[in-house]
């Protein structure tokens, strides 16, 4: 076994797809993909739809054989031990994997029975996970009975039954309401107290600057981009001042306000949103200067203010689309 | 590895050192043999759960034959003929016995395109168990719960005025052949299962399998029937089921005389071994292919 410092390595992954045209049949969805997650720690992995992220996961679970380069979780070879890997690996996938025709007791006793637990101590942990996911009121109810957040956290708890070195949560709050997406955070956040390694995908980088320590932007199948979020936003430059206009016909006169503080730097306007933004070096001098102008010139203003660049923005400026765009789609203007 | 230690206080499990972590190298011999057996049972346990918790359930999915049993037995049955004399409701029985097995492979297909469309399937496989379980254990269950179906179709058919005066060992085979069939359909439930999208696209194979079920000897000796769409259902496997246990339970046959028919009970064994023979590595392949 090879000693690694990495909980999840990933080195020159390629996977084709192969069958049929219609599910992605012959293309590239991993082209030399690289991940390294450090232990104890969540690393996010963003990128737009197709660009390999479930994929990505995929393989590492060892749900699917990768055609080249090498890939190790927990210090273990994907491809030679799958059987190793999965002993020490839990996954959450888009779906709430459980089965709802039993109850939440039943699921995590027979899923404890599946990880070779025996009846007794499947029994035992099942009682431990219910308490510890707040499950323990609903524990005799279907699990088709739960609500969305509910189910979620089933779902969790039933990939934590080995207590995994590697977590795999892929899209894990996808359709759930802001509550349900709360508590799927603090689960996650309770797991990596715990000693778990979590790689995450999601589409909402909100999400991934909450919880994640490290990201990973994957695009056509590679990384292109791999910091922690406060480096990535800062690759992508400093404070923006915008302005909305409260006239459209102002928006040019809004403009010259803005490029005078500009600094040279690209004064971009939004015509339909009827807002101007710029990258400024002085953020609190930018913003007197912007406000005192178009006072002076009588311009009204619906609304003026400082952006920290987000995750949307480093998103937009590495790959050239939003997170829901196709590649096919026209490039945004960033 | 030891970066990966963590604080024993937070450690709620032990990794068992069972054979959920089979230790380096392939897994093999009578470790995985044994592992294969445990957790098919886990998984038959579970969908036995499912019809503990819904007893109900068993009689909905016998819906449909009951029904047809008290349609065809009292509402066609005066009219009906049987060729060669005797009772019709005695000669409906099996029928109805083999396509309630006939149609079982349309249970296995939903339970099993409900499993892979929820992300269960997928859960399994990231999981240490022995990869095989998740089909043996569906069959397992299957097997169960088709000879529960059996024993209340029979009990009903009883109580409507069936009766089996073929003995107890002609009445055994006569079960064991009806479980047979549904034996070698459980792969072919899986295969579809596994290549239909939806559970709903499942529910749209009934369109399919109702003809291919009602063009056999279930309802009707094939001899009444015009000679081309005789052939096609003297040739049924269901129709080789259904008489050969209409020869076993002492009912009437109402056979046209053909080889197939005067072999019944030879073609209802090897009907569901060669369906088994072609399905079950189909069902074997398409469960590979998932992580294609």
């Amino acid at each position: 076994m090879s000693a690694s410092a990495y909980a999840v390595l990933a080195e020159g992954v390629v996977k084709r797809y192969k069958g049929r045209k219609e599910k992605g049949g012959g293309k590239r969805a991993l082209d030399g993909f690289d991940l390294a997650v450090r232990p104890g720690t969540v690393h996010g992995l963003l990128g737009p739809n197709g660009a390999g992220k479930t994929t990505a996961v995929r393989v590492l679970a060892t749900l699917l054989r990768y055609d080249a380069g090498r890939a190790e979780v927990a210090g273990i070879d994907v491809a030679r031990e799958p059987r190793r890997v999965r002993s020490r690996i839990g996954l959450t996938g888009q779906y709430a994997a459980v089965d709802e025709g039993l109850t939440g007791r039943q699921n995590l006793e027979m899923f404890g029975r599946l990880f070779h637990l025996g009846n007794r101590r499947a029994r035992q942990r099942a009682g431990e996970l219910l308490d510890r996911f707040d499950l323990t009121e609903a524990a005799d109810k279907a699990a088709k009975e739960y609500s969305g957040g509910m189910r979620r956290r089933l779902d969790l708890a039933s990939s934590m039954i080995l207590q995994p070195d590697v977590l795999f949560l892929d899209e894990p709050t996808t359709g759930l309401d802001p509550r349900g997406r709360g508590e799927v955070w603090e689960a996650v956040r309770a797991l990596v107290a715990g000693g778990t390694t979590v790689l995450l995908t999601t589409q909402y980088l909100d999400e991934a600057d909450r919880l994640a320590s490290h990201i990973t932007v994957i695009d056509r199948g590679r990384a292109i981009a791999d910091d922690t979020p406060d480096a990535l936003k800062n690759r992508v430059g400093g404070d923006r001042i915008e302005v909305v206009a409260a006239d459209p016909g102002d928006l040019e006169a809004v403009a010259w306000a803005v490029d005078r503080v500009a600094g040279g730097g690209l004064v971009v306007t939004d015509t339909p949103a009827r807002r101007v933004h710029a990258q400024v070096a002085d953020r609190v001098a930018a913003l007197t200067e912007v406000a005192r102008s178009l006072q002076g010139d009588g311009i009204a203003v619906e609304d003026i203010g400082l952006r920290r660049p987000s995750l949307d923005d480093v998103f937009l400026r590495l790959t050239g689309h939003g997170t829901t765009e196709n590649h096919d789609a026209p490039e945004v203007a960033a | 590895m030891t970066t990966l230690e963590r604080n024993p206080a937070t450690t709620g499990v032990r990794r068992p050192g069972n054979g959920s972590d089979p230790g380096p190298g392939p897994d093999r011999g009578h470790r995985h043999a044994y592992w294969a057996v445990v957790d098919c049972w886990n998984i038959t346990r579970r969908t036995l759960t499912h019809y503990q918790r819904q007893p109900a359930a068993i009689l909905w999915q016998l819906g449909f034959p009951i029904l047809s049993l008290l349609l065809y037995g009292y509402v066609f049955g005066s009219a009906m003929m049987v060729p060669g004399g005797g009772d019709y409701r005695e000669f409906l029985m099996p029928g109805m016995f083999a396509m309630t097995m006939a149609m079982g492979f349309m249970n296995t297909a939903v339970a099993v395109v409900t499993d892979a469309s929820k992300g269960v399937v997928d859960r399994f496989r990231s999981m240490p168990m022995v990869p095989s379980a998740f089909a043996s254990g569906r069959g397992a269950a299957d097997l169960v719960v088709s000879a529960a179906e059996l024993t209340i179709l029979a009990v009903t058919a009883l109580l409507i005025g069936w009766r089996a005066d073929g003995g107890l060992m002609g009445a055994l085979g006569a079960f064991g052949l009806l479980l047979l069939l549904r034996f070698s359909l459980i792969w072919v439930g899986v295969w579809l299962g596994l290549l239909v999208p939806t559970p709903e696209a499942a529910g749209g194979l009934y369109a399919v399998a109702f003809p291919l079920t009602m063009i056999s000897s279930t309802f009707v000796s094939p001899s009444l029937m015009p000679d081309w769409l005789g052939f096609v259902a003297a040739w049924n496997p269901i129709s080789s089921t259904a008489t050969a246990t209409r020869e076993l339970f002492g009912n009437p046959v109402a056979g046209g005389g053909t080889w197939v028919e005067e072999h019944a009970v030879l073609m209802a064994v090897v009907w569901p071994l060669v369906i088994t023979l072609v399905f079950l590595p189909l069902a074997v392949r398409r469960f590979q292919r998932l992580s294609r």
